[in-house]
């Protein structure tokens, strides 16, 4: 997190050169190093985004990078194990809140630290709640998870005096170190921050989902029954990939809350834990490709709702609920008629480019 | 003492909203094996109908009527036109669908009538221990379930709808019409959900104000059974009382939360519900 990112760029530089000659020695590489490498070319291709663009823009960029993080947890839940989760949003808000607090009691930790102990914690509530739901399967993890995404919140109000209440926690973050004054401005190394730590994250996703664990997974929700009898060990594997996918969540909250500076329980509603989902399948429910899309949704249907009615000059409840309603049809819409999502209308474009091409 | 005696009442007429939307959603699993996470919004459309009308009209029997009307029509055609197509392809997808619908009702009420509450009122005096609204909701859900046994039970329509739901394929072969009875069930499980809608409503509606009655509501067929008429019944009346005691003696923010603890610890006991059997899978 301290690195300065313009070593993170240095050492893309001879990736693309290993990249380029052939994908034989691509190919090569150990996967972790292969994803390392692809996350800091994402970051390299964000930080120029950033110099390019300007403060407003690398707010909603940042916010793109957390929203994304979000998702990608959840991919691996839902579109690896197959485990419906509807309550990301409640881990949202325990990293939120992690930060919040973190950053009024022990404002002397760095960003880096706070980010390391919103994962612990983020494990232990994983671990907590994934454990207590790892016998309910369908139906009755999406309801057990749906009653977790509606109550959490009300912790808030009830520990009015720890959490502020309705009104939420207000923090002031370090912005931009000494030595980078003048260089980058304070949204810009926030975004930069945000970034870094997403690159290493879904390159951590990446890997999981490609290795033994992701096989598992991926056993597991397309036969429970057969993959138990195949050896696979079911309940400790949805265990592990809801802890995973829920760490995901709270380490994307921290940053929300990063960025943001302030956290109230009015951000962590059911529709939000219901929005993910939504942006998640009209994303691509199977790659991390799908993410992206889905988090570039979310940030940018806000703002194309707000512009949208004040073009239609339509009432403040119509602006709000725009969003809502857009991802409530697209959901219903991309499921009848194009399962796979944006990222696989994508790739049957490209396949189809191939097929004329050779 | 007393306030013991006055949770309890209180716990009873709230469990029959939660009864009733627990039907609601046990009627929708056994005919669809499906959980309608919509069925929250059902209600709500219904109960703003009510709304409308009684605003209009002044009778609020009026506005009770179009609202069960409203609900009974709102889950046939979103049972044919939007679940049906979907419903073939995956478990998974179609409960996203339902999520789906749940937001695109939610957004729609929350433009046509605006995100903010307005006043509802209840059918009869709400005022004093066991009051007369208390009571209509009791007696409301109570007859509901014991209507709905009989038609189940005793009906030529009950009997096709058993049977499409148990052998969809046999039934169709008997001459069962499979879909109509699908679109039937649908119907009157989300009239339920609106009379559901009708008693929890009051005294404010907005667009949230189900959320939290359907987490209580899934509670409660969760824990019955999501199999089972009675179960759903029995856990509603039984999750009014746990709630009750729960935000009496430890405060209101913490009911949606026991609530989850209920769930998870009733089914790692019981895997379906506290009335169910076991049951084999196959490969």
């Amino acid at each position: 997190m301290t690195q300065p990112t313009a070593q993170r760029e240095k050492r893309t530089a001879p990736t693309e050169a290993v990249a380029v000659p052939g994908p034989s020695r691509w190919a090569a590489l150990p996967l972790p190093v292969r994803h390392l490498l692809s996350a800091a070319l994402g970051l390299a291709v964000v930080t120029g985004l950033l110099f390019v663009t300007g403060d407003l823009t690398a707010l909603r960029i940042a916010a793109i990078g957390y929203t994304m993080l979000a998702i990608a947890g959840l991919q691996l839940l839902v579109g690896g194990s197959g485990q419906v989760s509807l309550g990301h949003g409640a881990f949202m808000m325990i990293g939120a809140y992690a930060m919040a607090l973190l950053v009024l009691h022990q404002p002397m930790l760095p960003i880096s630290a706070n980010l390391a102990i919103i994962v612990v914690v983020s494990i232990v509530a994983g671990i907590a709640v994934g454990a207590a739901t790892a016998r309910l399967h369908g139906p009755y993890l999406a309801g057990a998870t749906l009653i977790l995404a509606v109550g959490l919140p009300g912790l808030a109000h009830r520990f009015h005096d720890l959490l502020g209440g309705s009104n939420g926690l207000n923090i002031r973050t370090a912005g931009v170190p000494p030595f980078l004054q003048g260089v980058v401005s304070t949204s810009e190394w926030r975004a930069l921050v945000v970034w870094t730590t997403v690159a290493i994250g879904l390159a951590v996703l990446a890997t999981i989902s490609a290795g033994r664990l992701g096989r598992r997974m991926r056993a597991i929700r397309d036969d429970e029954t057969a993959a138990a009898m195949a050896g696979v060990p079911v309940g400790k594997t949805k265990v592990v990939a809801f802890v995973i996918a829920s760490t995901a969540g709270g380490l994307a909250g921290g940053l929300q809350a990063y960025v943001l500076g302030t956290v109230t329980p009015g951000s962590f509603t059911l529709v939000l834990s219901l929005t993910l989902l939504a942006a998640l399948v009209l994303g691509g429910i199977g790659s991390l490709w799908g993410a992206l899309w889905a988090s570039i949704a979310i940030v940018y249907l806000q703002i194309w709702a707000t512009d949208l009615a004040r073009a239609m000059d339509l009432s403040r409840d119509a602006e709000n609920n725009l969003p809502i309603v857009f991802f409530g049809v697209v959901l219903i819409l991309v499921l009848r008629f194009w399962p796979l999502g944006v990222h696989g209308a994508v790739q049957s474009l490209r396949a189809r480019l191939r097929a004329r091409n050779s | 003492m007393t306030h013991f005696i006055n949770l309890t009442l209180n716990g009873l007429a709230s469990g029959a909203a939660y009864a009733a939307l627990a039907l609601s959603l046990v009627i929708i699993y056994q005919a669809t094996r499906l959980v309608n996470f919509a069925q929250p919004a059902l209600a709500l459309v219904a109960v703003y109908a009510a709304y409308t009308i009684t605003g209009l009209t002044g009778s609020y029997w009026i506005g009770f009527a179009a609202a069960l009307v409203v609900g009974l029509a709102a889950g046939a055609l979103v049972e044919r036109v939007i679940i049906r197509p979907i419903a073939k392809t995956s478990q998974l997808n179609a409960i996203i669908v339902t999520l789906g619908l749940l937001l695109v009702i939610q957004g729609g009420v929350g433009m046509i009538w605006g995100n903010e509450q307005h006043g509802f009122r209840y059918a009869f005096g709400y005022v004093g221990r066991f009051s007369p609204a208390d009571t209509f909701a009791l007696a409301a859900v109570g007859v509901v379930a014991l209507l709905l046994f009989l038609v189940y039970r005793f009906t030529p329509l009950g009997l096709r709808m058993r049977a499409a739901a148990f052998h969809p394929e046999a039934a169709r072969l008997s001459g069962v019409k499979v879909g109509l009875m699908l679109t039937a069930g649908w119907g009157i499980a989300s009239l339920i959900g609106a009379l559901a809608g009708m008693l929890a409503g009051p005294p404010f509606i907005s667009p949230n104000v189900f959320d939290v009655v359907f987490v209580f509501g899934i509670t409660a067929a969760v824990v019955g059974g999501l199999d089972n008429p009675f179960g759903a019944v029995i856990g509603g009346l039984l999750i009014g009382l746990g709630m009750s005691y729960v935000s009496g003696y430890l405060g209101p923010e913490l009911a949606t939360l026991s609530a989850l603890v209920i769930v998870v610890l009733v089914l790692s006991v019981r895997p379906d519900g506290i009335l169910s059997r076991p049951t084999g899978r196959k490969v």
